[in-house]
């Protein structure tokens, strides 16, 4: 079983659940030391980032991108304002666990910016939360409020000359605003529509300035990286996959929740941890990171561990970690039809192929599982999937085309048998 | 000059005193103050709903006038705005907005018998008011609170783990 | 320029620039890449993926196909545009498209000329994989000019990009999301912006289509005629679309030194005016029982015998001759030619000045005094009297680019000028123009030659002028900085004034001055010596004649009019009507029939419009441009040129022998071989008191709309129809409203002198306080005086009074 759970982002959950947020609770598990370091001795922003490139902290957002290496692309002295901007937008099915660092560590996160502000050159943060979050969004301006009161944000802090400035910014409904430069329009007061890249936001980002986006849970983690080391974090997961991560274990499962353990745990320990597959049922698949990622079979889950690596190497992705568990006797049509509508939903609507493929293969999934399905259908669900995936400007176009190619890869047979009988194989959801 | 990172900042003949209450302009400059001078059109968001809050949950194409007036914006630059959200809304709706989560955890998790529950019980298709304007239901993409599926967010506050019997209750609980 | 890289586009080595895009280059190399939402105009958006193509960098292939849009080149990238990958990928966005657009080419207005329609020939798959049913959306009417047939869209979005970047004003959006992505206004409104009819060529489908146009042709039916713009002094190259002799459409010809690939909404539409009901058709003679119809030979003999006749009995110097600054230069020259071979002096194509004391001074070949596309480059630039986007919209969209990149724009105008970029204005009655130049010159430490120093010494500059004598001066020091006067500077009772303090300020600052010529060919009547006091390749002449306005003021015994209403046309309609109606012979050469005309003339000559005759314009940077007829004139009217070298010949006057109007303007140009266009004075100007208003009057402001610049466009009625063309109405001041006890919507009646009419007010702070703007050109507006000069303003009491 595994010893170490929350031990990163989730380090005050052992307090009581009342003040679990508060400043004074983050205080006693060491909170802000680094920031106070850092203002202290200002230390070489290069060797900060550094530690986090030796910790192998990679994206938690869902693109597993090197944090380190992100940090680096930033022109920090270069002359002009530069933003480090909070990705809270969280709206990958399937993902909840932003919402649970908001609600017990907000102030965790806020040191966690503070911090990579510092590092990149920005004396301006925003955290963009999706509106949805009314909670978590107070509890983060309330933890705001306190740390501009106790000196921790603002101008010249603990007169080191050093400003740093941190705001919400609200969502009001919109999954592609997670789309980091779409979240970029977004704060322009504009529809989320993703920019086109180059230029990169470390070029041109937040108001045509340099910026750099990650995750909650990213920024989240840096403070305790840099208390413990990049070493002790890279050690604590495995080789390029470094640290502890919080997976979203959701679905057919008894005890659905949110685990922080280290990465390369094996799947069916986090299984057994959120109490098995629901009912004692057998497990039928898994899709492993977020609904965007490729379905995993559940036999292959059952010998994978949760890495980056070790999930590719298993056909799929880690995305954000969230593990949707599905049981025996789901109708797998039905899933993916719930998916395709998602995306074809989510769709901003700027490229051509995701703007028009998405409705298409959620208006053929629909007819599909209304029982109006024809045997051409799942070549032709599979052949519009390939031409929307890689070929839009951000990564909705894959997310929407994967899920589709994957489940024809593994459960054709349930597609073939609702087309020719009209009704599910499986009855069940 | 790209479109994209200039604000097409377009002066309005309107007295900005006369929009909106002093209490709301003061919330909607409390946000403006967030960002660079010359991007005033960055509080459109929390603007807008701020007005739909103050105006029983919906926005009028004359609130979204003002609100274009009040951050020098086009106003067809607001109405992108408003029409791309999903938490705004362009029709009056019921006293109550009841959010339900239809995506994948929440469909595993039940999400689909309970809005048939919805459907059936209250007579109410997902866009609906009911009829006697307590509620209006609405379908919503990923809640990001799947680990307590089904979720249902009414008005500001996520219920989790609902069933058809618990959503009785909280309806009930409604004025 | 940094320095060219070599990149490989389809295996052929092509020169490129380090962070151009893959589809500049390839567009340079001939190598087309299908694309809709690129425009080489507008910003990129990489949104459609039909310019898919595959690459490779340094031997390592991109994993994607890139868009060739979106993708800048590096040194030594290898690109496929029409490998199997690449066509896979085109051709799924093609089908992409497809699927959600009808099907009705055959009833497509773009038919035969539609992007969509023609890649899809290149890429569609013969049978539809999409059997769902297919998006439809509902239709905007976004006004007179433009049709839409939104379920058409391929959302492109360029049309939205066209008016945020190009027109500087928002009219169009993309809302909603997803598959119900939307473009249009959202709420219905007409779009009202001068450079509309440009989305009309933007949008690569049959979206947005030309509303007067619709359903009147096809495409293939159409013969392209080159020709050039007549209404403003650009010069803007355009394309006339003709079928079995008539007009059907114009669209432009990119010319990047002139309008790019733009043209003003005034040029698209203005062609319907060529077929208006008012067209004359046949010579007319007004007789006892009113006018009637006859024939050319009679008519002419008559109008010969009749020039002859007051020439005999009263000297050539009871002739007056009045020409349309929109005539052609072969006209304009013939004109001239022939008033002046039969010893008469008194020419003038200046129609809508009043202070002509400047004559003496004023630069021989007036112009815009530097290249249009040059305009751009202007770091600051002061325009005095100038409603630049009505007057000369092509122009005004330059100096908007020159705005958006820094450049400080000034107005001094009596009143706001609506502007889609930042610009700084100083708004003050006519009277009080001077006043506010003056400030500005004593802010750029103008001395001022010894008539201005009083004025320049007691001015009161402020803070805005201060700045805007700043801008001006740093830019005047790096060669980019510029004074223009415009048609409300030329209208002011001030004019010489004006370009006196012009100059002064263009001085101190070290600025270049230009005029903005308010026709399209008011610099090539300065080359054709159609004026009082220049002859051909603008000569001095020993004893100038009349200019426009004495013409009117010291009224002539025969009139020549060409191309002129005189209720619209002149400067003064009342006191024009006055004078022609006194006078013993009227003849007018005319494209239309107006009631004004048929009061005041004898004889009416019909002669060809815009499009009917070949000939050439020049424009404000002097440019002399040619274009041929494009389709015959209606009925018996005749391009003018041949009007003129008939009646010369029949005048036995010399050198009217030309066989073409080719000869005529070989002729022309041979006399102006040595000239150019230049701003220098040629001598000081005189000043003189400014026209201020007396007590218990205001100055009218009589601006001429965008729509209302001359016969054809007056004629045009889908252009009458859009907002930009407003009814007879006073403006004023809330200010003045309130001291004449005035409301918005009350009923008056303005007087000028004897001259009456009346019109509902409008209260607006835009107006300078003392001014009282009422549009000029406009129907009503010809019952009334000076365009700019004192009226009296009384409430009208009507059934609204209690
Ligand atoms: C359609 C789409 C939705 C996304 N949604 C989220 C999201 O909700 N939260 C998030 O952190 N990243 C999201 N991402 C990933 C971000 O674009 C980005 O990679 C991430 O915020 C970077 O942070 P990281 O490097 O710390 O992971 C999304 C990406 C795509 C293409
Ligand atoms: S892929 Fe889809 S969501 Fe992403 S930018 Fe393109 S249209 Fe928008
Ligand atoms: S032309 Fe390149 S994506 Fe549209």
């Amino acid at each position: 079983m595994v010893k170490d759970q929350n031990t990163v982002c989730f380090r005050t959950m052992h307090l009581k659940e009342k003040v679990r947020h508060t400043l004074d609770s983050y205080l006693s598990v060491g909170g802000y030391g680094q920031w106070k370091r850092v203002l202290n001795e200002r230390p070489d922003p290069a060797t900060l980032i550094e530690e986090l490139k030796l910790s192998a902290l990679r994206g938690r957002g869902g693109a597993g991108f090197p944090t380190g290496l992100k940090w680096s692309f930033m022109p920090r002295s270069a002359p002009g304002q530069k933003y480090i901007v909070c990705n809270s937008d969280e709206g990958e099915p399937g993902t909840c666990k932003d919402r649970d660092i908001l609600r017990w560590n907000p102030h965790q996160l806020i040191e966690g910016m503070a911090i990579a502000g510092y590092c990149i050159g920005a004396t301006v943060g925003y955290n963009y939360i999706r509106g949805e979050f009314y909670e978590p969004i107070a509890r983060f301006d309330e933890a705001l409020g306190e740390a501009y009161a106790a000196g921790l944000l603002g101008r010249d802090l603990l007169g080191s000359g050093v400003d740093f400035d941190l705001y919400t910014h609200l969502g009001a409904g919109a999954y592609i605003c997670g789309e980091e430069t779409a979240l970029l329009e977004s704060i322009e007061g504009k529809k989320g529509q993703p920019r086109f890249k180059p230029p990169f936001p470390a070029q041109a980002g937040l108001y045509g300035q340099p910026t750099t986006i990650n995750n909650t849970e990213s920024l989240a983690s840096v403070p305790v990286i840099l208390e413990k080391g990049g070493q002790w974090f890279l050690d604590q997961g495995r080789p390029n996959n470094g640290g502890p991560k919080l997976f979203s274990v959701t679905g057919h499962v008894n005890a659905p929740n949110n685990f922080e353990v280290p990465l390369g745990t094996p799947f069916w320990e986090l299984l057994e941890m959120a109490g098995g597959v629901k009912d004692g049922k057998a497990l039928k698949a898994v899709i492993p990171g977020g609904s965007s990622v490729p379905v995993v079979p559940g036999n292959i889950m059952m010998n994978t561990d949760m890495d980056y690596d070790s999930i590719a190497k298993a056909g799929s992705m880690l995305g954000s970690g969230a593990v949707i568990v599905i049981a025996e006797g789901t109708c797998m049509v039905r899933v993916l039809a719930n998916l395709a509508h998602f995306y074809a939903h989510e769709s901003c609507g700027q490229c051509t192929p995701c703007r028009e493929g998405t409705g298409w293969l959620s208006r053929v999934l629909h007819r599909i599982l209304h029982g109006h399905g024809r045997p051409s259908d799942l070549d032709l669900l599979d052949n519009v999937a390939g031409r929307i995936g890689g070929r839009t400007i951000c990564a909705l176009g894959d997310a929407a085309a994967m899920p589709v190619q994957s489940f024809l890869q593994h459960y054709r047979h349930e597609f073939e048998h609702l087309i020719e009988h009209g009704r599910p194989m499986e009855q069940a959801a | 000059m790209s479109f994209r990172n200039a604000p097409l900042a377009v002066i309005h003949d309107v007295d900005k005193d006369t929009l909106f209450t002093p209490e709301i302009r003061a919330e909607i400059d409390r946000h403006v103050a967030k960002y660079p001078p010359e991007w005033k059109q960055s509080a459109v968001m929390p603007a807008l709903t701020l007005v739909q809050d103050h105006n029983g949950g919906w926005l009028s194409r004359e609130l979204m006038d003002q609100v274009a007036a009040y951050l020098d914006m086009p106003e067809v630059s607001v109405y992108e705005v408003a029409t791309f959200y999903g938490m705004y809304d362009l029709e009056p709706v019921g006293r109550h907005k009841v959010c339900v989560c239809n995506s994948i955890s929440c469909m595993l998790g039940g999400s689909e018998e309970l809005m048939q529950h919805i459907e059936h019980k209250y007579n109410v298709a997902p866009g609906e008011t009911t009829a006697d304007g307590k509620f209006t239901f609405k379908e919503f993409e990923c809640l990001g609170a799947c680990r307590h599926a089904p979720a249902v967010m009414v008005d500001k506050t996520y219920h989790e783990c609902v069933t058809p019997e618990s959503f009785d209750k909280l309806i009930k609980k409604l004025d | 320029m940094s320095d060219k890289i070599t990149i490989e586009i389809d295996g052929r080595t092509c020169e490129a620039a380090p962070g151009e895009m893959i589809i500049t280059v390839a567009d340079r190399e001939g190598i087309s890449i299908p694309r809709f939402c690129y425009h080489e105009k507008l910003s990129i958006a990489a949104n459609c993926r039909m310019c898919l193509v595959e690459a490779e960098q340094g031997g390592r292939p991109f994993p994607k196909p890139v868009p060739a849009c979106a993708t800048p080149v590096g040194d030594g990238m290898k690109v496929q545009t029409r490998s199997r990958k690449a066509l896979d990928a085109q051709r799924g966005t093609m089908e992409f498209l497809l699927i959600n657009h009808p099907l009705d080419c055959p009833i497509c207005d773009q038919g035969g000329e539609c992007e969509l329609q023609d890649v899809s020939m290149g890429y569609g798959e013969d049978v539809s994989r999409f059997t769902e049913r297919k998006r439809v959306v509902k239709d905007e009417d976004l006004g007179p000019l433009i049709a839409t047939e939104m379920t058409r869209c391929i959302h492109c979005t360029r049309c939205v990009r066209f008016g945020a970047e190009i027109a500087g004003v928002r009219e169009l959006g993309a809302t909603g999301r997803g598959e119900d992505m939307r473009i249009g206004t959202f709420v219905a409104h007409t779009v009202a912006h001068e450079l509309s009819g440009n989305i009309i060529d933007l949008c690569p489908v049959g979206a947005l289509t030309s509303k007067p146009y619709r359903f009147t042709a096809r495409a293939w039916e159409l013969t392209a005629e080159p020709s050039i713009a007549p209404h403003d002094a650009v010069g803007s190259n355009i394309q006339l679309h003709v079928r079995n002799g008539r007009v059907m459409r114009v669209h432009p010809r990119d010319n990047e030194a002139i309008n790019e690939t733009w043209i003003s909404d005034r040029d698209r539409f203005s062609y319907e005016g060529l077929n208006a009901a008012s067209r004359l058709t046949a010579p007319m003679i007004k007789g006892d029982s009113g006018w009637a119809e006859t024939d050319w030979q009679s008519v002419l003999h008559w109008v010969a015998d009749g020039l002859q006749r007051v020439v005999a009995d009263s000297g050539a110097d009871q002739l007056g001759w009045l020409m349309a600054p929109g005539s052609t230069l072969e006209e304009l020259y013939l004109g001239q030619k022939l008033l002046r071979g039969l010893g008469g002096r008194n020419i003038d194509s200046r129609l809508r000045q009043q202070d002509f004391s400047g004559d003496a001074a004023d630069p021989a070949l007036p112009w815009l005094g530097l290249p249009i596309a040059d305009l751009e480059q202007q770091r600051a630039v002061l325009l005095i009297g100038s409603d630049i986007r009505q007057e000369q919209p092509l122009l005004a969209h330059r100096l908007r680019k020159a705005a958006l990149a820094g450049a400080m724009v000034g107005l001094v105008n009596p009143y706001r000028v609506e502007l889609t970029h930042p610009s700084r204005q100083l708004p003050a009655a006519p009277g009080r123009l001077a006043a506010e130049l003056a400030a500005i010159a004593k802010a750029a430490g103008a001395g001022g030659r010894s008539s201005l120093k009083g004025l320049i010494a007691t001015a009161d500059s402020g803070d805005v002028h201060a700045e805007i004598a700043a801008a001006l001066k740093q830019a005047g020091a790096d060669g980019n900085g510029l004074v223009l006067l415009g048609a409300l500077a030329e209208a002011s009772p001030d004019f010489g004034l004006l370009k006196a303090l012009a100059y002064q300020i263009a001085d101190a600052t070290g600025c270049r001055i230009g005029f903005l010529p308010p026709a399209a060919n008011s610099t090539g009547a300065a080359f054709a010596g159609a004026l009082p006091h220049r002859l051909p390749g603008a000569r001095a002449v020993d004893v100038p004649g009349l200019d426009a306005l004495a013409q009117l003021t010291e009224p002539r015994k025969a009139y020549v009019l060409w191309g002129i209403d005189p209720a619209h046309d002149l400067i003064d309609p009342a006191r024009a009507v006055a004078a022609l109606a006194g006078a013993d012979l009227v003849v007018a050469c005319t494209a239309f029939r107006t009631p004004s005309l048929e009061a005041v003339a004898d004889v009416l000559l019909p002669i060809s419009a815009f499009a009917e005759t070949s000939g050439t314009f020049v424009n404000a940077a002097g440019d002399w441009q040619r274009f041929q007829g494009a389709v015959a004139p209606p009925g018996d009217a005749r391009p003018g040129w041949k009007l003129l070298r008939v009646l010369g010949n029949m005048l036995e006057l010399t050198g009217f022998e030309y066989a073409s109007a080719r000869d005529i303007h070989d002729a022309l140009a041979a006399q102006c071989a040595d000239r150019a266009p230049d701003n220098t004075p040629r001598a000081e100007y005189p000043v003189g008191t400014t026209a201020e208003a007396a007590d218990g009057t205001l100055m009218r402001v009589g601006n001429v709309p965008i729509y209302a610049v001359d016969a054809l466009v007056r004629a045009a009625p889908a252009l009458q129809r859009t907002p930009l063309s407003a009814p007879l109405h006073l403006q004023l001041h809330p200010a003045d409203a309130e001291a004449l006890g005035l409301q918005d919507g009350d009923q008056v009646e303005v007087a000028q002198g004897p001259a009456r009419a009346c019109m509902p007010v409008h209260v607006s702070d835009d107006l300078a306080r003392g001014g009282g703007r009422i549009p000029a050109a406009v129907p009503g507006s010809g019952q009334l005086g000076a365009q700019i000069g004192p009226i009296r303003v009384a409430k009208v009491s009507g059934e609204n009074d209690q």
